[in-house]
């Protein structure tokens, strides 16, 4: 939210048009391992090693939503997604193309393929996983976690596995919750959407939005740990490959039926 | 018929040329601001008294002046005369009416479309000086305007734009001479300093602050590194008349992150520079950041105070420096005297007994990404600090953030940007910030106001014993200068890259700040 826009805002610059090349020079062998090491270095945090998602979207996909050809994915790459937390990147034109080439090879690796069944998987969802409470896909469920509704596009199957039994691995911090105690004694809680120096803002476990001057409150803290719950040992290996088929397969809203 | 009458007798009375003398006894016209940072001596302080720690409280906006430019509104305006003059990205020139807040002329230059700047086609402020206001460009020229009309009086070529120059500082006008800088340090540039004739434009002085065969400091530089050694020069520096030296911090070495290519310590980069103002001749330098891999620019407001260190009165620069270190220095003869952290830093286990740098290891940029305090944009930045003589402190928007520094290939083709590497925000980090209040000369800290995010703007101190800026959510603020109890607060929008100043206008004192791609002005009802 804060500080994270605003070591992307200082070096902020409108997209150009890439300088020299239509389509990427740059994929040799050698290219493409100059391209993983920069890769590691600057992209694994978010995108994952295997670049199956995260924080970050996967990448690990034949066609790149946001980037179909090779001068969208060298912008993409240079100048971030405002507004996201996919930031720009300050690297030589050629360091770009070798991790734009790295990239584009992710699409051809098979990453953990699930193996489940989806419908068992969507009944888990919907039943003994609970996963509703806390999620929406489409219109159903619950609001404290993000939407799932697309999340096949965003993250991958390795991601989905992880996200699933050890959720504190990799927490979003658009998802911090927060806990506030006011002056009267009263506790509430909830995920935050906005904190400055003079105010805090958040929607509570029922969905309410509610804002607070922190001048009125006696005391708030951040959650480091995420509010999504381990699913390790509480569903069995079998539910959670279902689980992983059906999520996958999550790509975005669907028109209503006519 | 008779206000009519009124309005152009007061103006016409007030329309008297900007002499130096003028600008030397700035003191002597609180109503009036005419430098970039109020004084020369580089104070941000404003002795108007209007507006206090104990009516604050009620004030009001009293206008807003909009742009039509997305890009970063860095101004600081000049009021002289009832009249404002606010430089506007890309480099544009508006002429307001104090009263009022409506336009009375219109500089524009038209861009060619491949400008070449690092971080938005940005301009801090404008400059004056007889009758002419002079604006840097970011197509590198410097531009005199008859400030009664905006017309061109004469534009001169400070560099080639299209070899990674630009200008977006503040000029700096005493005696007869406006003294302009360069940006430029991610393109690979070689830095200077200009004096120009403030009457014909014509060149008076050039200072290279990176320095060329055979002239001292040159042999910092590997090879033929010198030829892009960056080392910009793009905020405003000080000047005190008695010394008769321009004080002015120069930028990062080029590439930023990468060194390998530049092995020295790479002088003037990441330096302090005293010149003569009549010759541009080097009196003296300090370099804070030798062999800087960091993009660390010493590219702060110089503060000039006197003041009494261990014992002994001097005449003191004191310089709350990117690298997250506070210098005070004598004035005279550059000798060190005091350095301490004054944020949290990871890269130096303290400075020696010269003020240089005991560096620790392993805190160089990588592959991998190595993790460091102070962030890229530092503890401190271009925004400017304020001085109170009426309290005697200093104030400081300091940044507490660290950044993942990267390695990478450095290859200069001219014109592109040239950095050798990169930076962003270490995960799971809190970033936060804090208006510290520090006695100059010890930099001992009176009090802090914490602020949720690293800040990126300016203080104004004023005789109402008040400290006014602004938090990166654009909330406007004024602290008690004494305590730094918060006393007053506006929401605007959009960021805030910019200073505060203060004026008087139909006799009463107003604040000004950009904020989001507006002015606002502040009064009391
Ligand atoms: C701090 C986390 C973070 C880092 C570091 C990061 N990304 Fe991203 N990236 C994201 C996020 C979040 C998105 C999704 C943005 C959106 O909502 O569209 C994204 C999107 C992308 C996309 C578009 C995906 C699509 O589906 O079209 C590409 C390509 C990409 N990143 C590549 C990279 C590369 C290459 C690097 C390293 C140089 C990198 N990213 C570093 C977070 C990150
Ligand atoms: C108590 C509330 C709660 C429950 C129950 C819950 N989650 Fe979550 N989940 C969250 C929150 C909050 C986040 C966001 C923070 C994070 O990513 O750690 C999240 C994140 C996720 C993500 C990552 C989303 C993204 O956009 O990257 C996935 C996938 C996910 N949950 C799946 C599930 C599944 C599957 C279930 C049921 C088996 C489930 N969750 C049950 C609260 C919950």
């Amino acid at each position: 939210m804060h500080g994270l826009w605003l070591t992307v805002l200082l070096f902020q610059q409108q997209a150009v048009d890439v300088p020299g090349f239509d389509s990427n020079p740059f994929t040799s062998p050698s290219d493409l391992a100059q391209g993983e090491k920069l890769y590691l270095g600057r992209c694994a945090g978010c995108h994952g090693p295997r670049g199956d998602g995260g924080k970050g979207a996967n990448l690990a996909v034949p066609t790149l939503s946001r980037a179909a050809d090779d001068k969208t994915l060298w912008n993409i790459i240079r100048y971030g997604v405002p507004d996201t937390e996919m930031p720009s990147s300050l690297m030589a034109q050629r360091e770009i193309w070798q991790v734009a080439a790295f990239v584009k090879s992710l699409g051809a690796i098979q990453s953990g393929a699930a193996s489940g069944d989806p419908k068992r998987g969507e009944a888990v969802t919907r039943g003994k996983g609970g996963c509703l409470q806390c999620h929406a896909i489409g219109s159903d469920g619950g609001r404290m976690g993000p939407a799932l509704t697309d999340i096949g596009a965003r993250s991958g199957p390795g991601h989905l596995r992880a996200k699933i039994v050890e959720p504190q691995g990799d927490v979003p911090h658009t998802f911090r919750l927060a806990s506030l105690r006011g002056r009267d004694g009263k506790t509430v809680s909830g995920i935050r959407l906005n904190e400055d120096t003079f105010s805090i803002q958040i929607r509570d476990m029922t969905g309410g939005l509610r804002s607070y001057w922190k001048k009125d409150l006696a005391d708030w803290k951040m959650e480091k740990r995420s509010p999504m719950p381990s699913y390790k040992g509480k569903l069995s290996d079998g539910e959670i490959d279902d689980l992983v088929a059906y999520l996958a397969g999550l790509r975005g809203a669907k028109g209503g039926e006519r | 018929m008779r206000t009519a009458a009124c309005i152009l007798a007061a103006s016409a009375a007030l329309s008297a040329q900007v002499t130096h003398e003028r600008l030397l006894d700035a003191a002597r016209e609180p109503g009036n601001w005419m430098t970039y940072s109020g004084n020369f001596a580089g104070h941000r302080f404003s002795p108007l008294t209007q507006v206090n720690d104990a009516n604050v409280s009620r004030l009001k906006v009293a206008w807003v002046y909009t742009t039509n430019s997305l890009q970063k509104f860095e101004t600081t305006p000049l009021v002289i005369d009832g009249v404002m003059y606010v430089s506007e990205p890309p480099s544009n020139v508006v002429a307001l009416d104090t009263r009022t807040g409506r336009p009375l002329w219109r500089y524009r230059r038209p861009m060619p479309p491949d400008i070449r700047v690092c971080c938005g086609q940005v301009n801090r402020g404008v400059a004056a000086l007889g009758d002419s206001i002079f604006i840097g460009t970011v197509d590198s020229y410097l531009v005199a305007l008859d400030a009664k009309t905006g017309a061109v009086r004469w534009e001169t070529k400070v560099n080639e734009y299209k070899s990674g120059y630009s200008v977006t500082v503040a000029p700096l006008a005493l005696k007869d001479k406006v003294v302009i800088g360069v940006a430029g340090g991610e393109y690979g540039i070689r830095g200077h300093l200009d004096a120009y004739d403030a009457k014909s434009g014509k060149l008076a002085w050039r200072f290279y602050t990176v320095p060329g065969p055979g002239e001292p400091g040159h042999d910092t530089w590997a090879g033929d590194s010198w030829k892009r050694g960056s080392a910009g020069t793009w905020v405003t520096g000080a000047y005190d008349p008695e010394t008769d030296l321009i004080y002015w911090g120069t930028g990062n070495p080029g590439p930023d992150w990468n060194g390998e290519v530049r092995k020295g310590d790479n002088l003037y980069s990441d330096s302090i520079v005293a010149l003569d103002a009549n010759s541009g001749q080097l009196k003296w330098h300090f370099q804070f950041t030798p062999h800087d891999v960091h993009d660390w620019d010493a590219t702060e407001v110089p503060v000039l105070v006197d003041g009494e260190v261990r014992g002994q009165k001097r005449k003191l620069v004191i310089f709350p420096n990117r690298n997250a270190f506070y210098y005070v220095l004598d004035r005279v003869s550059g000798q060190f005297l005091l350095g301490k952290a004054y944020a949290k830093q990871t890269w130096a286990k303290g400075l020696d007994d010269n003020g240089k740098p005991i560096r620790l290891p392993g805190t160089f940029p990588s592959i991998q990404g190595t993790a460091v305090w102070p962030s890229v944009a530092g503890a401190n930045n271009w925004y400017s600090p304020s001085y109170s003589p009426k309290t005697g402190l200093l104030y400081i928007n300091v940044r507490e953030a660290g950044s993942l520094y990267f390695f990478g290939e450095a290859d200069f083709k001219l014109g592109e940007q040239y950095n050798g590497g990169g930076f962003r925000a270490i995960p799971g980090e809190e970033e936060w910030g804090a208006v510290r209040a520090f006695r100059p000369a010890t930099g001992e800290v009176a009090w802090e106001h914490k602020v949720f995010s690293p800040p990126y703007a300016g203080l104004l101190s004023t005789g109402g014993n008040l400290v006014f800026g602004a938090t990166s959510e654009a909330q406007f603020f004024a602290l008690n200068a004494t305590t730094g109890k918060e006393l007053y607060r506006f929401q605007a929008g959009g960021m805030v890259r910019s200073n505060p100043m203060s004026y008087l206008s139909g006799g009463k004192q107003y604040v000004a700040m950009a904020m989001g791609n507006s002015l606002y002005v502040f009064g009391l009802e």
